[in-house]
């Protein structure tokens, strides 16, 4: 025969409940399991509107939003402070027109995104593959370490890299934030890959082999494409996160590499303007239209976020 | 082909498909703390950076009653966030896994959490501050006449902690939620159990590796937490965090700064070994269940976290 590699467990046809699809469009399961059942849970589903967990949802929902609303309505102010003096898009102009080194910073956070976000996606991709297909020794060490910067504070990675470049000698600036942010992002790239990959039936590409496709072509033509959303995912959530982060860019960063984060870092310690409250709008807009973008990816987001 | 060929050449694929990442990590990852666990056993150095000889000094000097009263500051303020967080969390997580709406709830969790920590934390200082939104507005409203003292305080640095980790215990907690067959409760409630028991005797011990999921994700995090007591808190709220911050950039003590980064680091790992043997344990007693059952209660896709994390 011709493989001895462990299989993912196979699932008959009512995995697909698990899909974020109406309930309404899942056709039959031609499987072992017989006739066609309604997903589960279905019938649970919101039954008491105004129960105790639907309640404190609610509020808990509103305490996540009541500061950016705050920020955001307040950036409509005339004056400078908290005390509401009048409509006004003064801040606008300010932020669009006369913040030149906001943007400059904005720019440099850009391009360390895209950049780490890519190559964290090239990594954590493939290596996700690779671990989830294939039997070998270095499989548990592998999984540790794209497991372990996930969950170690921020402060610790920030400083345990600060240190290593400093010890190897290498100049804080550009080159340090982006591999600081690869790292952070190539475990989230890692493990929203293998759960795209968990649900990806190991028999397609037996058939591949079958009908003659070498091992690089059942890789490129039918594994990367069937995970193409899982990997497109993934190279979001590592912009967004690259983006984001203030900590470790904090430590890691030099003269001259001025993230947007570490410039509203400045902006907050060393006088608060009010053009972050217009900023904040801009950025929460940014999100939210990502957030709907992903929508169909939220539910496996959360699972491994 | 023989079987063992074959499996020579699948090994040699695993390797060249998980290299590059193991790689990257060791370098910019694993070496780094290696470096950290080497400095803290050596001496801080004249201006800055480390010496030999090889010393116990930076662990002695961590038991410092200065460092001693920051840690146990810590250790108090991040049980109580992470408690009123998960207890917070809970009932959040039941209601979106029944809910209708699940993705929509998911976007209302995941917009904030993904915005922009410093502007989160701003905001906060703009609500709280003595000439923030809060204060104006109840002089606005006449109830006070000098802005209360509402920032810069244990207090503010506990629910801003509470603020910026919630999401982070909501969605471990839907994601195991959501697998839980709540025909269970139903059947409980029919066999005469109390709504509370239905949910405690019931519903919690089958979820209980999304609650300890959610402990380890918001604990950790917070045990570590710099910016937050940093913007919001005042000096008496300096968290452990802060310190190994001010040993690195300020003292430039680096093996105290090491010796107090590895204690952390072996809390969290101690937690995360923690989760994946209780994650574990409940996939071997789901194993221990009739065939037809474990279909439903494992369901296809595990949870994401979870299945990395295994080592198998």
């Amino acid at each position: 025969m011709t493989t001895d590699v462990e299989k993912p467990p196979q699932r008959n046809g009512n995995h697909i409940k698990h899909k974020l699809i109406p309930s309404k469009l899942v056709s039959p399961p031609s499987g072992p399991q017989g006739p066609y059942r309604l997903p589960k849970n279905q019938h649970f589903r919101d039954h008491r509107r105004f129960g105790f967990s639907n309640i404190m949802l609610v509020l808990v929902i509103l305490f996540l939003f009541a500061p950016l609303f705050v920020v955001i309505t307040y950036s409509f102010n005339a004056a400078k402070g908290m005390r509401w003096t009048g409509l006004s898009l003064e801040w606008y102009k300010k932020l669009f027109f006369d913040s030149n080194e906001l943007w400059r910073a904005f720019g440099n956070s850009i391009m360390i995104a895209f950049s780490s976000a890519l190559v964290a996606t090239m990594l954590g991709s493939l290596a996700a593959i690779g671990i989830k297909w294939y039997r070998f020794k270095a499989r548990a060490y592998i999984q540790i370490a794209s497991f372990l910067p996930m969950v170690l504070p921020e402060v610790i990675i920030g400083i345990s890299m600060l240190i290593f470049f400093s010890a190897i000698k290498v100049q804080l600036g550009m080159f340090t934030i982006f591999a600081a942010h690869t790292t952070f992002n190539i475990p989230f790239v890692f493990l929203l890959v293998s759960a795209r990959l968990d649900e990806f039936d190991f028999s397609i590409i037996e058939a591949a082999r079958d009908l003659g496709a070498t091992e690089r072509q059942a890789l490129f033509k039918v594994v990367i494409p069937s995970i193409m959303p899982g990997i497109v995912t993934s190279m979001l959530m590592s912009v967004t996160m690259s983006l984001e982060d203030f900590v470790i860019t904090f430590f890691v960063s030099g003269p001259g590499s001025t993230t947007l984060p570490l410039y509203v870092y400045s902006m907050i310690r060393y006088g608060v303007s009010p053009v972050i409250n217009s900023l904040s709008l801009v950025l929460i807009l940014g999100i939210m239209i990502l957030a709907l973008t992903l929508r169909r990816f939220l539910k496996t987001i959360a699972a491994s976020s | 082909m023989n079987v063992k060929q074959t499996t020579v050449r699948e090994r040699r694929l695993g390797i060249t498909y998980s290299s590059p990442m193991g790689i990257w990590l060791t370098v910019f990852f694993m070496v780094p703390l290696l470096i950290i666990i080497a400095y803290s056993f050596l001496t801080k150095g004249l201006y800055g950076g480390v010496e030999f000889p090889i010393t116990f000094d930076a662990y002695l000097q961590m038991a410092n009653p200065n460092f001693m009263r920051v840690l146990l500051r810590t250790v108090w303020v991040t049980t109580l966030a992470t408690a009123l967080t998960i207890a917070l969390a809970l009932p959040c997580g039941y209601a979106m896994a029944r809910s209708k709406h699940q993705t929509l709830w998911l976007g209302m969790v995941i917009v904030p959490f993904w915005t922009n920590s410093l502007i989160r934390i701003y905001a906060w200082i703009a609500i709280l501050s003595s000439e923030g939104f809060l204060n104006e507005m109840l002089k606005t409203l006449g109830f006070i006449k000098e802005s209360l003292p509402l920032i810069y305080n244990q207090g503010a640095v506990t629910a801003v902690l509470i603020y910026m980790y919630i999401p982070f215990a909501i969605l471990p907690l839907f994601t195991t939620i959501d697998k839980f067959d709540f025909g269970l409760l139903e059947a409980a409630r029919d066999l005469g159990a109390t709504k509370p028991q239905a949910i405690f005797k019931v519903l919690m011990p089958n979820i209980r590796s999304g609650i300890i999921t959610s402990v380890i994700f918001t604990f950790i995090p917070i045990f570590g937490a710099y910016t937050v007591p940093l913007l919001v808190g005042g000096k008496d709220s300096y968290m452990i965090g802060n310190i190994i911050v001010d040993q690195v950039t300020k003292t430039r003590n680096w093996p105290l700064a090491s010796a107090f980064s590895l204690i952390i680091t072996l809390i969290s790992t101690l937690g995360v070994l923690w989760m994946m043997t209780s994650t574990a344990r409940e996939r071997a007693r789901i194993k221990q269940q009739p065939l037809k059952d474990r279909e439903d209660t494992l369901g296809p896709s595990h949870n994401g976290l979870t299945s990395a994390g295994r080592v198998s």
